[in-house]
């Protein structure tokens, strides 16, 4: 096994230690340990700290406590794990902790690790979880929603339903792909052994889940009634729930900007000689820009979480009026971050479906350069537009033509995303296969979200629809529509690679067709609620509106269930007929498809050469994308490749 | 389209003229859909084009974008399915497809086909924005769209607090009621605002949306076309009780307004004197903490 890059000198591997130290070793259960202590220790100093104040004592919930304890589970979380113990050996003169280096064994899933490959399958899990917690969240709205005026769960519960739904969504699908496919995908396709910073990798990781758990604390807290959104003052006005929703968020957005700073520099530093920049995989593009709204998004947020927490605490007025302040500044700073947010949702959407494509189409992606140009576009763009969730709120009147057209605008890099899709299939050779249809879909759900945002950039009709259902199907089809159908796309295309293990097709057949019919029977009546004047976040609306909710409410649990399916076939595919994967079931030309499967804990024997672009489809004589260099001989520098792949 | 047929004059002989059907199959169903979008759908579409100005602005131009929407959904569809119906490769084996790595005369055409249905789009809406007094939606303190009769326009305030509308008329004694009646064919101004959270005043039926901001003074213009009855609905997140913040509103004639105002005064002038005195933002103590 070769060495690590960069780190000559480090032993080349790390021993496997016995049982007792793998059952009592740093790792996830005393991270829960540890965060157990590190609340009870900082909410005790934290209630002492809130003595004497009124404001904190004379409710039934002190926030003062509840956050300062929350920094103490955070704390006590990651010493559990173990993330102090290579600094404080460097510290004391020992040698480093190389634990987290481990690379053979189940129990490296279950503790800190720094293989990109072990990471990105906990992100995997982790993800997954808190999307069906998220998913069950929908259910459970859209059982209440089958009644007019309420049904089985009391308001207060169905706010803090609501958003617990759209914040566990909203975070765990801003790391649905950066941290899964991203972290496992990006080292490999562009030639390295690692990212750039593995242990700030694995930071990330935690911190993700951890946020997820913060969040549902807010269930044993009062809950919190202001959706993903928090708008101040109501924010203000929540119990100690929403101190989880402040934290879990600020947690998330420490994450995203870590997660992209580490992708960035990967990106650059890190490709293998030959690796040109218009050789990179166009998915690799859509996480470069992703990570650039990570890190300059989420630091914003951040900031305002910040903000709402002193609000809450030391009764500062940064958004309350009487105080001096302006619920306008949040819903500023919320929509900064907020609106290159959602494209940290769709972009990663983009990367997926272009990269899978041209596999199924047997041709080379159509357009590369403009791909990449579209992508850099949306991502520019997404800066400009954050107050087109303001046009009704009373900003400044003046304003509001320059975020209309900023808004309008966007359309024309996502357009070049279809334009290049068609191009792509133009007389292709297309292979129905699941990740295909997934693909697909996403062109089909993403075009119905598309132009349903022309209407609400559009602000005579935004009136009209503004905090409508309309809005809520809006962005649906373009996140589940768009994004989750591309992540599964995804999934299905990679995990075999990732994992070793081959899907069973039928199953995911019946997941594909039930979710895409399924989705579409949920969310397509929900423009016409929205148009018919239902507003959102309510479980209470017009007599008029109730069979219209009926129909949706039983769409929306055959869509459920067909999540269930996809659940299913991983038990059955993991678990119960366990079939090994081929190297390249789907002939790809992808360098990740080339390495041996499970992929080595190093990825490459040696670091390859790159000789080509990754969508050589048809092209005659098309070299390989890699030379992977025969061992004992040096890697000869390669010919001069055809710049394939490029517009 | 022009550009995908001129992608056909290059292919190889032999293969069917895929961009001429592909644009005739566009054409045909395009044809047909928007016809049915602008007059079987379009009537539909909310809020309505009669009972108010705002409300006729708002259901123009979304007429107006469904039918120029139509013809781009059917374009991406058509080529889509028949992509996806005729580029099949059947049977079991893998074949390349031709390698064609782009065609930067498509790629122009495209941009230049989207760059200028998005200014059209810009363009248009920023002109019915300034021409239409704002188009029902909330400007602010400081409107720049603003209808011809203006000045003589009647100011109503909106007032939202959990879980509640009130309305305050200026012009009559400042009288604040629950209920919102408006004269037939008078302009009127909205000044919406909030003494606790943010709501958002919806009066769908007019066509009026505007966030109420606490100590903010959003104002909105509108002048009902129609006696009849409309829905207030809350459009903002504002706690426990949101989806139960409606109300119902009532347009009617001149007369019965006066009529109403007057009885509305006498009976509430000893709740008029309790009042604050009326401004555009008021300061409540801030709820904490009320769950």
């Amino acid at each position: 096994m070769s060495v690590i890059e960069g780190t000559s000198t480090t032993p080349t591997t790390v021993e496997q230690p016995s049982w007792r130290r793998q059952l009592l070793g740093f790792s996830v259960i005393w991270a829960i340990v540890g965060a157990a202590i590190g609340y009870a220790v900082f909410h005790w100093i934290g209630t002492k700290i809130a003595k004497g104040n009124l404001a904190q004592t004379t409710s039934d919930q002190d926030d003062v406590a509840v956050l300062l304890g929350l920094l103490g589970a955070t704390i006590g979380w990651l010493i559990g794990l173990g993330f102090l113990n290579y600094p404080v050996s460097r510290m004391l003169g020992r040698p480093p902790s190389l634990y987290e280096r481990q690379e053979h064994g189940v129990w490296r899933y279950f503790r800190l690790c720094t293989d990109h490959k072990v990471v990105a399958m906990q992100y995997f899990v982790g993800v997954l979880f808190f999307f069906f917690v998220g998913g069950m969240n929908a259910m459970l709205i859209r059982g209440e929603l089958t009644s007019t005026h309420g049904s089985f769960i009391p308001a207060g519960n169905y706010l803090t339903l609501v958003s617990l739904h759209g914040t566990m969504m909203l975070m765990m699908m801003s790391a649905g792909v950066i941290g899964p496919l991203g972290n496992w995908l990006v080292p490999i396709m562009i030639g390295a052994r690692r990212m750039a910073f593995p242990r700030i990798e694995a930071l990330t990781l935690w911190l993700t889940v951890l946020a997820g758990f913060v969040l549902l604390g807010a269930i044993f807290l009062g809950g919190f009634p202001t959706g993903w959104t928090g708008y101040a003052p109501l924010s203000d006005q929540a119990r100690a729930g929403m101190d989880c929703y402040l934290v879990s968020f600020a947690l998330i957005g420490i994450a995203l900007a870590l997660v992209g700073l580490n992708l960035l520099v990967t990106v650059m530093t890190l490709r293998a000689p030959g690796m040109h920049w218009n050789r990179l995989p166009i998915f690799v593009w859509s996480m470069v820009t992703t990570s650039i709204l990570a890190v300059l998004a989420a630091p914003v947020l951040f900031a305002v979480l910040f903000m709402a927490m002193l609000d809450r605490t030391v009764d500062t007025s940064f958004f309350l009026a009487s105080g001096g302040g302006s619920p306008f500044l949040w819903d500023n700073l919320f929509w900064f971050f907020g609106h290159p947010e959602v494209y940290i949702l769709a972009l990663p959407g983009f990367g997926i479906v272009l990269e899978i494509l041209p596999v199924f189409a047997r041709k080379p992606l159509w357009g590369y350069r403009l791909a990449v140009a579209g992508m850099f576009g949306v991502a520019l763009l997404s800066f400009m537009v954050w107050q087109h969730h303001l046009f009704v709120s009373g900003i400044n009147a003046n304003l509001r033509p320059f975020y209309m057209f900023t808004t309008e605008l966007i359309s024309i890099p996502t357009g070049i995303i279809f334009l290049i899709g068609m191009g792509t299939l133009w007389r292709a050779r297309i292979r129905y296969t699941v990740p295909m249809l997934f693909s697909l879909a996403f062109f089909f759900n993403f075009l119905i979200g598309g132009l349903s945002g022309v209407y609400l950039s559009d602000v005579p009709s935004d009136v009209t629809t503004h905090g409508s259902y309309f809005v809520m199907a809006h962005f649906h089809y373009t996140i589940m529509g768009g994004l989750v159908f591309a992540l599964m796309g995804g999934l299905y295309y990679w995990l075999p690679k990732m994992t070793g293990v081959k899907l069973n097709e039928r199953l995911a057949k019946i997941h594909f067709w039930g979710m895409f019919v399924f989705f579409n029977l949920t969310f397509a009546p929900l423009f016409a609620a929205g148009l018919l004047g239902m507003p959102r976040r309510v479980s209470s609306y017009n007599a008029s509106l109730h069979n219209l909710n009926v129909f949706v409410s039983i769409a929306a649990f055959c869509l459920g269930t067909s999540m269930l399916v996809f659940l299913i076939n991983l038990v059955w595919s993991f678990l119960v007929r366990r079939t090994p994967a081929e190297p390249n079931p789907w002939l790809s030309k992808s360098l990740e498809w080339q390495l041996p499967t499970p992929v080595p804990v190093y990825n490459f024997e040696r670091i390859p050469v790159i000789t080509s672009a990754p969508y050589g489809y048809g092209v005659p004589d098309a070299p390989p994308v890699a030379d992977f260099g025969p061992p004992g001989i040096a890697p000869a520098r390669p010919a001069i490749a055809p710049e394939g792949g490029t517009a | 389209m022009s550009a995908v047929a001129g992608e056909v004059a290059g292919g190889p002989p032999g293969e069917p003229r895929h961009g001429v059907r592909i644009f005739a199959i566009w054409a045909v169903v395009t044809a047909i859909l928007v016809p049915v979008m602008i007059w079987l759908v379009g009537p539909h579409l909310p809020p309505s084009d009669s009972t108010s100005t705002a409300s006729r602005d708002q259901h123009e131009i979304n007429v107006l974008l469904t039918a120029l929407g139509t013809p781009v959904l059917l374009m991406v569809w058509v080529y889509f399915g028949y992509a996806a119906a005729v580029f099949r490769q059947r049977g079991p084996e893998v074949v390349d497809g031709p390698p064609i790595e782009g065609n930067p005369q498509i790629q122009i055409t495209w941009l230049v086909v989207t760059t200028t249905l998005v200014l059209g789009l810009a363009v248009l809406g920023t002109v019915d924005l300034f021409g239409e007094a704002g188009t029902g939606g909330g400007e602010g303190p400081a409107p720049i769209a603003k209808p011809a009769d203006a000045s003589s326009a009647m100011q109503i305030q909106v007032i939202g607090q959990q879980w509640l509308w009130t309305f305050r008329y200026p012009g009559y004694g400042g009288i604040e009621t629950p209920y919102l009646y408006l004269p037939v064919n008078r302009e009127v101004v909205f000044h919406v605002t909030s003494l606790d959270v943010d709501h958002s005043f919806w009066a769908y039926e007019l066509g009026v949306k505007a966030d109420a901001i606490p100590g903010n003074d959003n104002v909105a213009y509108v002048k009902p076309s129609q006696v009849r009855t409309f829905q207030i609905r809350c459009a903002e997140l504002c706690g426990l009780w949101h989806g139960h913040m409606t109300s119902i509103g009532r347009v009617v004639s001149q007369s019965d307004f006066t009529s109403w105002i007057t009885q509305q005064q006498n009976k509430l002038a000893g709740v008029t004197k309790q009042l604050p005195p009326y401004s555009l933002i008021y300061y409540p103590a801030p709820i904490r903490r009320s769950g």
